[in-house]
């Protein structure tokens, strides 16, 4: 029936958007990181010139759920698919956020000789990379085991961020100098912990989508 | 002689009962209802609760047996010859297809308004007063006009005739005439009000004022809608019921029906992916 191909059409549509959103804010990401642990500004600046791209594309995806919620009156999954994709449009372009406050920093930290911290903060970008990246194919596939099991690693992001954040406190008491440098670091760390935050949303969403199952704040619907 | 029909091979759990909205016994209960038109079976083992004071929507494709069934809950199916009803339609637990059932009774008690609306030619007034007059339901004038103006209160369109109760039904609009049909059947104080597609062939605006009355109504009757607008049943109705040839296949609440809904054939049906 043309009118049900119509709507495929969309979702489908819909659905690549969203992951192309996904993939800038996992390169935004991958790019500010590289910026920063190679020392090259130039690359920090090129993830700043291209945010203004990612929230178009927020907008678009917002535009589109919009008009098929508007106009195709979707239920059921696909009414399940799109509000999850609304509410996930937002979190992928608060995680380029993250990655352009990273940017920031790297611009700033390049100036400045290297602290030997900065290992810790790699760590954590690697595990949240591999969270995102895992998200996206979870929320493609809609595998809602994949998912939960991502929110569940989310703890070790936060293991990393406390371990960074101790160290970084125990360089600010014992070596003075670094005190600023270690304070940009530490800002980095967090922007890192909120974005498996962020990725812990985006598996909700997943499972919400997937099983009509309500898990966010741990409260079951 | 038996009656041997194939059944559409269709594959589905049991029926899943409506629930019941404290828990207590339904408006009415429907156990293994098969109807047969002829030789032709077009409902198969139908059960399914109807809690008072609800509205509960029939959804499903042309010719899945929605309308019969909800002619079956009144017994206006018995008007159709060489027709046959097996299993239960229980009233306040009382058999609607007993013997001894006074059939007028129960059509005063389960009062229906049809898809298309169908005032007879006479007066406004005539129109709602017609069911009392013939059941003798008043002795006085003032009474009589009295459950005339309830009637149409309750359905929402005295304000709109209280001034022309004396001229022809016919001349007032489609969505008029159709909510005149509903102050007709509430004139009689029904307890269950069976409605068929009752804005299939009106307005959006007119529509939006049948849906309010449907919401209004079900404070004091149990609604039963069959309605080919998904999006009206969603509206309008508690619980959702879909129907697929001659077969119940789920009962929910219309939110889980529209949101996450237990069966397959439910989810293709609602997204549009039947078939």
């Amino acid at each position: 029936m043309d009118t049900h191909r119509h709507l495929d059409d969309e979702l489908s549509s819909l659905r690549d958007r969203v992951l192309l959103l996904g993939g800038e804010a996992e390169q935004a990401l991958e790019r500010a990181m590289y910026s920063l642990s190679e020392r090259d500004s130039d690359v920090a600046r090129q993830v700043l010139d291209h945010d203004d791209q990612i929230d178009h594309l927020e907008v678009e995806i917002d535009r589109q759920c919009i008009d098929i919620i508007a106009l195709r009156q979707p239920a059921a999954r696909d009414l399940r698919f799109v509000i999850s994709v609304a509410k996930m449009a937002p979190v992928l372009e608060r995680i380029a956020d993250h990655a352009c406050n990273i940017a920031r920093a790297a611009i700033d930290l390049n100036n400045e000789p290297e602290l030997k911290s900065l290992l810790d903060v790699s760590r954590m970008s690697e595990h949240a990379l591999k969270m995102l990246r895992a998200a996206l194919d979870s929320f493609t596939s809609s595998d809602a085991i994949t998912a939960r099991e991502i929110i569940k690693s989310d703890s070790e992001i936060n293991d990393l961020y406390n371990h960074t954040f101790h160290r970084l406190i125990e360089l600010m008491v014992t070596e003075p100098a670094t005190a600023t440098r270690d304070a940009r670091l530490l800002f980095v760390a967090k922007h890192l912990e909120r974005i498996g935050d962020y990725v812990t949303d985006i598996c909700e969403l997943t499972v919400y989508m997937a099983e009509a199952a309500f898990i966010k704040h741990s409260i079951k619907l | 002689m038996p009656v041997q029909t194939a059944a559409p091979r269709i594959e589905v759990k049991a029926s899943t009962p409506a629930p019941t909205t404290d828990g207590g016994s339904a408006k009415v209960a429907v156990r293994d209802l098969d109807f047969f038109y002829g030789r032709v079976q077009a409902l198969h083992s139908i059960s399914l609760e109807i809690p008072e004071r609800i509205v509960m929507a029939f959804i499903g494709p042309s010719g899945c047996g929605k309308s019969t069934f909800l002619r079956t809950l009144n017994r206006m199916n018995d008007v159709i010859p060489a027709t046959r009803v097996g299993g239960q339609v229980l009233l306040d637990n009382h058999d609607i297809y007993a013997p001894a059932t006074d059939v007028v009774e129960l059509r005063r008690r389960v009062g229906m308004v049809f898809q298309k609306s169908n005032p007879f030619p006479k007066s406004i007034f005539d129109n709602v007063a017609y069911g009392l007059r013939i059941n003798k339901v008043t002795s006085s004038g003032s009474e009589l006009a009295g459950r005339v103006e309830q009637a149409l209160k309750d359905a929402a369109l005295w304000n709109e005739v209280k001034d022309r109760l004396k001229t022809s039904a016919l001349s007032l609009s489609g969505g008029q005439q159709q909510r005149l049909c509903i102050a007709r059947a509430l004139a009689i104080r029904p307890e269950v009000l069976l409605m068929d597609e009752p804005a299939s062939a009106l307005d959006p605006i007119a529509t939006s004022k049948i849906e309010e009355l449907i919401f209004d109504l079900k404070k004091q009757y149990t609604i039963v809608i069959v309605t080919h607008n998904m999006q009206q049943a969603a509206r309008v109705s508690d619980t959702t019921a879909f129907f697929l040839l001659g077969k119940l296949i789920e009962v929910n609440s219309t939110e889980k029906m529209f949101t996450a809904p237990n069966e397959k054939l439910t989810e293709d049906y609602i997204t549009g992916r039947f078939g």
